[in-house]
């Protein structure tokens, strides 16, 4: 629904401000811009369905269980509670690692699972700590190789699109300790406003 | 950087044959999957480039971005930016959609077309998610994660600008 209320005030606004100048044809340039919408998503198809190959044969590969195995201790650190539990850490790891690999397809179910599971000893349906600070871990992305972006980069004739790399890393990594520092103080802040 | 994708393709492929793994098969099985990706990306690039198309014919993207330049210069992030930071958290595909906008109109490797893309590549879909893990969830109080995930995308976006600034 948001999308729709977004979508009628662009309208609405460009309609009013275009009525207001005068002079630039508004009808050509709406089919233009569609016209683009598929030349850009026809230039994007090749490498997406490349990357998207890659996925799944990184999914088959053993390399997300491997990455899993090694990230367990620190995942373990921050979601002292799941640690206990191996039915919240397995489908926790798995989602954090498929995170990172850029396997968005699998992140979600394995999230939403350990997510259900961190859920069984909130009685109130209120948020527990562990389960904001795996939708915070959610919502700052937090991966390695951002193909899609890659390949709108290269099919707009970018001469190296990987080499935001170090920039991309470099911006998730400020943004999940951002998320979970906020998250800690914020929860901090929470609990002394609530006793 | 640019033996990177033979590198990994190569790498990932020789592994995951070394397991047994019908590797081929796997890559077009997920081709396929991509491809579905692309049909359902494809109405809502078509509707958020017309709009968007829109937008900068009438002027309203100019006016705007003169209208919020003076907060986004607080951050360090180039206004031009803008209209991506408005949207990113709302929808993917229009994320998707303004992105490939601005990096076309400014060049992938200008300082806007590389900030744009190191955003987009940096960030998440956050009321999207937020929403499928607590409604999967059942969570009625979401407390404070909704303000936390707003501070690490908006984090995210005045790092990006400063990412770029700092690596080109």
């Amino acid at each position: 629904m948001v999308m729709s209320w977004i979508w009628v005030c662009l309208l609405a606004l460009s309609l009013f401000c275009g009525l207001l100048r005068g002079g630039t044809d508004l009808g050509r340039a709406a089919m233009e811009g569609a016209g683009r919408a598929v030349e850009l998503a026809l230039g994007l198809t090749g490498s997406l369905v490349l990357w998207s190959g890659f996925g799944t044969l990184l999914e088959r590969s053993g390399l997300q269980r491997g990455l899993a195995w090694l990230l367990s201790p620190l995942l373990g650190r921050l979601f002292p509670t799941a640690r206990r539990d191996p039915e919240t850490m397995g489908p926790l790891c798995g989602n954090v690692t498929a995170n990172l690999l850029g396997l968005g397809s699998a992140a979600t179910p394995l999230g939403v699972a350990a997510a259900r599971r961190m859920q069984r000893s909130s009685a109130d349906g209120a948020a527990t700590d562990e389960l904001c600070r795996l939708v915070v871990l959610n919502t700052a992305s937090i991966q390695l190789l951002p193909t899609t972006v890659a390949a709108l980069r290269g099919s707009l004739g970018a001469a190296v699109p990987f080499d935001i790399l170090p920039a991309v890393w470099l911006s998730s990594a400020l943004s999940v300790t951002a998320g979970l520092g906020a998250a800690a103080l914020l929860g901090r802040l929470w609990r002394s406003g609530e006793t | 950087m640019r033996l990177l994708v033979p590198t990994l393709l190569l790498g990932v492929s020789a592994l995951a044959l070394g397991r047994r793994v019908d590797v081929y098969a796997a890559l077009l099985e997920g081709g396929r999957a991509g491809l579905e990706l692309v049909k359902t990306i494809l109405p809502a690039l078509v509707m958020l480039l017309t709009a968007a198309e829109l937008l900068r014919a009438s002027g309203v993207m100019e006016a705007l971005t003169r209208l919020l330049a003076p907060g986004a210069k607080l951050l360090g992030i180039p206004p031009e930016t803008l209209p991506l930071v408005l949207i990113r958290p709302l929808s993917g595909s229009a994320a998707l959609a303004v992105g490939a906008d601005l990096l076309a109109a400014y060049g992938p490797d200008s300082q806007v077309g590389r900030t744009v893309a190191v955003m987009l590549g940096s960030s998440e879909t956050t009321f999207y998610t937020i929403s499928v893990y607590f409604a999967a969830a059942g969570v009625r109080r979401t407390r404070w994660a909704i303000p936390a995930a707003l501070a690490a995308d908006l984090t995210g976006f005045a790092a990006a600008a400063l990412a770029v600034r700092l690596f080109f």
